[in-house]
């Protein structure tokens, strides 16, 4: 990848957690820890591999992403926002009564795609839009975000052997493995070891990334384009809370708030990235 | 108000026409599918079961198997339906409802998706199999989703007309199909709207308000009832939601009583929703239906419907009493 598409990357990244912190605001309780550790990801889905635009959202044949796990969404909605979707002045509304930008994806925010938050839908919902994209003689590529806590959701695997069996190679999902879930560390509270095996025993084609080395996920996404007969899964090791120092790998950000004074700190420590 | 001199028309068209809701049911999507290519049916390992084999024996580009995995296949449903396609999702009504429960509520339901789900051999319908395979919580699982339209059809030549309405519509529908063959108190000409009550028969004594299985049921109860001198209504309801208060009312208008016959628990079902409808002036109200209870197995549908209570017996008796009271 090129050092100017690569910097270009990088903001976007960084917009995307100044985005998630706006999102969040003071005070207010919310799921900073997941949605700082696929922020990388999703601003290599949304600024370099998606065909999309706010314009034509309603364009048959746009990629399609669907946040499975949808407590993650404040990375969403600040890439949308930064895509123009929607004003950024919304994010700061996030989950006050009434707002558009509900505690989870809802279909009628402009750029969602899917309703997500009970864990371990989206990959069949991305089945769902993969098989219809075929059916229709349409080009258009599904990518999915999952997180490796939500693999312990028994529908993640039969949508697996579904994407298997009819051979989806426009379907990529994409798994943020920042290692901590709600109660801890996964490791500690359930294991889910081996991630790629995994797949590569449903019949996937894996790959393994730095899930915040942007020029490795694109060159993965790209990779995965290509595949033909199977569907891709991209294994990104992942930090939580990536890039507000005192969050990283952590529950205790999993679902918290931010002071004032925090705020601050997060905002300079994304900039210091 | 509708009416149709139903007996009269039973004769006529009973020996032509199809009795079976699930074979109606075949054959309805397969015409629906045809007529629409964006129409796609999936199933669960089931489709000879519940019929939606008629797709994949003719249209097999708009089938897909999905394994014996209905919360996927409910959740691949949305994605479908998130492409512009109108999937109809198809298993037992028990494994349709319960099972994927959480998929239709967040994934189907909440987003108002155009989504149809077909349960298949329902109540005590799937007689042998017991209590796993039987369901009496469909109606109450599904009505109480915020967007779902809950459908039973009455019988077999009701089946196609229930589909294409449910097609009609841009959102989610439940329809709950008996697995067995049910008498035909319809026929093509006979009106069907979502939300409307279908007056089988006239009288003025008591309302005998049934659906599916119990329509039958329902006339013959009339039968025993005129034999004791009391003069019963018979009105069907293959709609469970939406009703409403007017409509309800107007069906039932002029009656001392009201007797609710249906084959799922007296909890959340038929009963239940006319009881709600009626809430703010109610009429005296016998409720028959499955007690709190599961299933079991049985050599014979008839059996089970006796044993569960379910006859035109314990609906006349119901009557009776309710109209002493």
């Amino acid at each position: 990848m090129d050092k100017e598409l690569q910097s270009f990357l990088v903001e976007k990244a960084r917009k995307v957690r100044l985005g998630v912190i706006d999102a969040l605001g003071i005070g207010n309780r919310g799921h900073v820890g997941g949605s700082l550790s696929c922020a990388d990801i999703v601003a290599a889905l949304y600024f370099y591999k998606m065909r999309h635009s706010p314009e034509k959202q309603d364009d048959p044949n746009r990629d399609r992403f669907i946040m499975s796990k949808g407590h993650s969404v404040l990375a969403q909605y600040a890439a949308l926002a930064e895509a123009g979707y929607f004003d950024k002045k919304v994010l700061a509304t996030t989950k006050s009564l009434g707002s558009l930008l509900q505690g989870h994806p809802e279909r009628q925010i402009p750029g969602i795609e899917a309703n997500t938050g009970s864990l371990g839908q989206g990959l069949s919902m991305g089945v769902g839009m993969a098989l219809a994209g075929r059916m229709d003689g349409l080009d258009y590529r599904v990518y999915v975000i999952v997180g490796d806590g939500e693999l312990a959701e028994g529908q993640i695997w039969e949508a697996a052997m579904a994407a298997n069996h009819y051979a989806l190679s426009n379907l990529t999902v994409i798994v943020d493995m920042n290692g901590v879930q709600a109660m801890g560390r996964t490791s500690d509270r359930y294991s889910i070891a081996n991630i790629p095996g995994r797949f590569a025993a449903f019949g996937w084609k894996t790959f393994e990334v730095d899930g915040h080395d942007v020029a490795d996920i694109a060159g993965a996404l790209d990779r995965a384009s290509g595949v033909r007969g199977c569907p891709t899964a991209i294994v990104a090791r992942t930090v939580k809370g990536k890039g507000v120092g005192f969050a990283e790998n952590t529950h205790a950000y999993h679902n918290n708030l931010l002071t004032a004074e925090d705020r601050e700190k997060a905002i300079a420590s994304v900039m210091a990235m | 108000m509708e009416k149709v001199d139903v007996m009269e028309k039973t004769e006529k068209v009973e020996k032509k026409q199809e009795k079976n809701p699930r074979t109606a049911y075949g054959l309805a999507i397969l015409e629906l599918a045809r007529a629409d290519r964006n129409v796609v049916a999936l199933d669960a390992d089931l489709c000879t079961s519940t019929q939606s084999a008629q797709v994949e024996k003719n249209l097999p580009a708009q089938y897909f198997e999905m394994g014996i995995g209905e919360a996927n296949m409910a959740s691949v449903a949305a994605g479908f339906a998130l492409c512009g396609k109108t999937p109809f999702i198809h298993t037992f009504a028990v494994f349709a409802t319960g099972r994927p429960f959480d998929q239709i509520r967040q994934g189907i339901c909440l987003p108002n998706l155009n989504v149809k789900i077909v349960g298949s051999s329902e109540g005590l319908s799937d007689f042998g199999d017991g209590a796993t395979h039987q369901c009496f919580e469909d109606m109450a699982l599904m009505s109480v989703l915020p967007n779902m339209t809950v459908l039973a059809p009455v019988d077999a030549a009701e089946v196609p007309k229930v589909v294409r309405a449910a097609a009609a519509i841009q959102g989610p529908v439940y329809i709950r199909l008996n697995r067995n063959d049910l008498p035909l108190l319809t026929d093509e000409s006979t009106p069907f709207e979502i939300g409307k009550p279908l007056v089988l028969a006239e009288g003025k004594d008591v309302a005998i308000c049934v659906n599916g299985v119990t329509a039958g049921m329902g006339l013959a109860a009339r039968e025993i009832l005129s034999g004791q001198g009391l003069e019963a209504r018979v009105v069907n309801f293959s709609t469970i939601k939406p009703l409403n208060e007017k409509i309800v009312r107007e069906a039932l208008g002029g009656v001392r009583a009201l007797v609710t016959a249906e084959e799922h628990s007296v909890i959340g079902g038929l009963g239940a929703a006319i009881a709600g409808c009626l809430s703010k002036a109610p009429l005296p109200t016998a409720r028959v239906g499955i007690a709190d209870r599961y299933g079991q197995s049985s050599h014979s549908y008839e059996q089970l419907l006796e044993h569960y209570g379910l006859t035109p017996e314990a609906i006349a008796g119901a009557a009776r009493e309710i109209l002493k009271a």
